[in-house]
């Protein structure tokens, strides 16, 4: 193959600008397509939200109309959760994991890239429902026959398949990560070394892996009765709409823990660092982490209490969820512990991290509450779910994603982010949050069911919804503050310094910004939290487990897109009766398919003189 | 043919390169979110094969001899696959080529096959929107044969691509690839030869 390589290298051109976003397959730019266009949905289903709370303000409000507000629950939580907090969570995956376990990409980059224009076009596809005659209405899980015989706009069939398309993506993200983590480890780096970010990723795609091919069936089956005429959810011919509660709800359980291990990973790594400490109980936080996902298959049909699956259903389902609170709770007492007798500071980052602590640690209580079966009977269908699993997931999920940003922010974007602005941002968010959730829990308990568009008057529940409306204002002031933040620290010159936050893992150890190849020469790993050892021993940075050599890189290609795009114009072939662009735009999929098979593809080497020179900048411990 | 690369060919060429290591550990994933995929089709199916609505049961509607011998074409098919693979460790790329075509034309002789089902089932008034038990059946078995088609298309641009060239470390772990896919179609069928029709018969 030496005659390829010299071949190779000469082949590769500089691409530059916009052609190099659409063409990259970057871990570190795709990283940051995937944070970019999460957090572009998350303000839109942040404002989708705010919408909701004006609405709900005060009793029989007329703001917008039943069927507008139908639209926007549903798709405020499909954003949330498809669009906004999992694409954050793969920005940060994308960006951070590989420089985690001493990586030059992740296994896939090709793919990798393809996943994410998946996503995003899924998405746009999604959203254009608002412009085509209505947004999907029976709420974010699409119960039938609400979602078959009773919605009659198109609005349902962007669900099915913008999710679709936009899934796809999210299982090869999956695939990728896991592959990724068990063959591209760096040297000396075992999996008990692994950080934890790293380890929840693993496990995190390992739930992905199982559950969204059930999900992709289901879609199916709601696209099949919607477009084709199949009977599935058709009582009348036969079929069970029970079936559909199984299939989302044995996707939706372990997507609510694909939503939270990754935060649960981010607060491992920001809490030790901020301690100044190791984290405390690292293979107990593991083990924790992978009995959370075994258990989060096992429990779906709690969300099915009421659906009259019996007894004895009820009662298994029941135990297996409260299970579930001892592997959680491990890990909240590990944080904690890691937390007594270290030197702490209060960064933005680990502010977030630690008020996640309580504020999920409220949710987790209301979980069990909610795991009750027979309690559930009143729960069920109440403000006082809404109020539980906006606290697992906003409490939880976007603090952790919030800890996240501003810890990791030098690494993705080389700058850091301005702490006052951050602390405005902070207490305006966690006030907000508290505000407007935790009057939930008292309306639920008096009654007010969830998914209505308005309430009476003289029914003691104005001053609740009151609350819970101003609450969320501060949020999305809050969430204004992020925003300029992010302007002002974009507007910044200044490039962060090295080892900004006196990190122990090894992404840290890479200079800022990152280059293109991430390690020079790969690190050796010589124990967990491996920069830190390294520091310990008075070195300023890794060890290097292999002599300066040439670094084989892969090449970048426009299919990826060209293919999202396709999948997308197929399945508005598919919505609009159109079997011209259905099948064309299937068959152009397939052909690009084979265009990506029969061209070889051998990448391309950066020869070792054009690698900069490692800068000795200094660690700090 | 290059004798001279063929000769320096590692055992197990499909597993040389950290590429190759990458995509056989891939595949594997897949496969698994495969299996959950047709699981959940198999929930499905069993869960309302009775419901036929008045149109015609399953077991009005099988006929095992037919199935028997797609069944027989399809592991004949995943067993030529296997020959193709030990060609591949024999580096006799002309033994992979004419193994793998043999695959590809079994397996679009089950698909025809199993079109001609189709088709009689419909002339019986088993049509796709007839009755639940329709829609479960051809679903699951529309994605089982989906997966054949794509399997022979990408065999068939395998060979088609590779028709002249010496086998090496890159394209081996592409043939490779795509036998294990072959196997874990061939699996699966097994399953709906158990579930769907020996079930539908026995009733």
């Amino acid at each position: 193959m030496a005659t390829h390589t010299e071949k190779l290298a000469l082949s590769h051109k500089q691409r530059s600008g916009l052609w190099d976003w659409l063409t990259t397959v970057d871990h570190k730019k795709i990283g940051i397509m995937y944070f970019v266009a999460g957090l572009f949905f998350f303000i839109v289903a942040g404002l989708e939200a705010i919408l909701i709370r004006i609405q709900l303000m005060f009793p029989e409000f007329d703001f917008v109309s039943a069927q507008t507000f139908n639209e926007l629950v549903t798709m405020h939580g499909t954003t949330m959760l498809f669009l906004a907090a999992m694409p954050i969570f793969f920005g940060l995956m994308n960006a951070i994991v590989p420089l985690q376990i001493g990586a030059r990409d992740v296994a896939f980059p090709f793919l990798n890239s393809l996943g994410f224009w998946l996503f995003l076009f899924g998405g746009i596809l999604l959203n254009l429902s608002w412009f085509l005659g209505g947004a999907p209405d029976a709420g974010w899980t699409a119960y039938a026959p609400l979602s078959t015989e009773y919605s009659a706009s198109h609005g349902l069939d962007f669900y099915a398949l913008g999710l679709q398309i936009s899934g796809f993506g999210t299982l090869m993200a999956g695939i990728n990560f896991l592959v990724t983590i068990i063959n591209m480890r760096a040297p000396g780096m075992s999996f008990m070394r692994m950080p934890m970010f790293t380890w929840t990723t693993f496990v995190t795609s390992a739930l992905i892996l199982f559950a969204f091919p059930p999900l992709t069936i289901g879609f199916f089956l709601l696209m099949f009765d919607r477009l084709f005429g199949s009977n599935f959810f058709v009582a009348d011919a036969g079929g069970n709409v029970i079936i559909w509660e199984h299939i989302f709800w044995i996707f939706g359980h372990p997507e609510v823990y694909i939503l939270i291990l990754p935060a649960f990973g981010i607060l491992s790594e920001v809490i030790p660092t901020f301690a100044k400490k190791r984290l405390f109980g690292y293979s107990a936080m593991v083990f924790a982490t992978a009995l959370i996902a075994f258990l989060g298959f096992m429990v779906w049909a709690h969300h099915m209490f009421t659906t009259g699956l019996g007894p004895i259903a009820n009662s298994i389902f029941s135990v297996a969820t409260m299970t579930i609170a001892i592997p959680t709770g491990v890990k909240i007492f590990n944080w904690l512990f890691t937390m007594w007798g270290g030197q702490i500071r209060f960064p933005t980052a680990n502010l977030f991290a630690v008020a996640f602590i309580p504020s999920f640690l409220i949710g987790g209580m209301t979980g069990v509450m909610l795991s009750v079966a027979p309690a559930d009977y009143q729960y069920h269908d109440t403000y006082f779910v809404v109020a539980h699993f906006h606290y697992v997931i906003l409490g939880g999920s976007v603090f952790g994603i919030f800890a996240g940003i501003y810890f990791w922010w030098p690494r993705m974007f080389n700058k850091m982010l301005n702490e006052t602005l951050g602390k405005w941002h902070f207490w305006l968010f966690f006030i907000g949050y508290h505000l407007t959730f935790f009057p939930m829990h008292f309306l639920g308990l008096m009654g007010m069911p969830r998914r209505v568009f308005t309430f009476l008057e003289g029914q003691q529940l104005e001053l609740g919804n009151f609350i819970s409306s101003i609450g969320s204002y501060l949020m999305g002031l809050g969430t204004i503050v992020f925003a300029i933040n992010i302007v002002v620290s974009m507007a910044k010159k200044e490039v962060a310094a090295y080892d900004p936050w006196d990190g122990r893992t090894i992404d840290w150890a890479i200079p800022i910004p990152t280059p293109s190849y991430n390690f020079a020469q790969l690190p050796l790993v010589k124990g967990l939290d491996a920069f830190w050892i390294e520091k310990m021993n008075g070195n300023k940075t890794m060890t290097p487990a292999e002599p300066l050599d040439d670094i084989h890189m892969p090449n970048g290609s426009i299919l990826p897109v060209i293919m999202a795009l396709l999948l997308s114009v197929a399945a508005l072939g598919f919505i609009y009766d159109s079997l011209f662009f259905a099948i064309g735009g299937l068959a152009a999929f397939f052909f690009c398919m084979i265009l990506r098979s029969v061209i070889d593809d051998h990448g391309y080497y950066i020869k070792k003189e054009e690698l900069a020179p490692v800068v000795d900048k200094g660690g700090k411990a | 043919m290059s004798a001279h690369q063929s000769s320096t060919l590692p055992q197990h060429p499909e597993k040389a390169t950290l590429e190759g290591r990458n995509k056989f550990l891939g595949l594997w994933f897949f496969l698994a979110g495969e299996t959950a995929l047709f699981a959940t089709l198999f929930g499905v199916y069993l869960g309302l094969r009775n419901s036929n609505a008045g149109g015609p049961t399953a077991q009005e509607l099988f006929s095992l001899p037919l199935v028997f011998v797609m069944t027989i074409i399809l592991l004949v098919s995943s067993m030529t696959s296997v020959l193709a693979i030990m060609a591949m460790r024999r580096k006799d790329m002309k033994g992979l080529l004419r193994w793998f075509i043999v695959t590809v034309i079994l397996g679009l002789a089950f698909l025809g096959l199993e079109i001609y089902e189709f088709i009689e089932y419909t002339h019986e008034g088993h049509q796709f929107t007839k009755s639940a038990f329709a829609s479960a059946f051809y679903t699951l078995l529309g994605t089982h044969g989906a997966h054949v088609a794509f399997g022979c298309g990408w065999i068939t641009t395998l060979v088609i691509r590779n028709f002249n060239r010496p086998l090496d470390t890159y394209i081996a772990p592409k043939f490779y690839l795509a036998s294990l896919y072959w196997h874990f179609i061939d699996v699966v069928w097994i399953f709906i030869f158990s579930l769907v029709y020996l079930l539908g018969v026995i009733g």
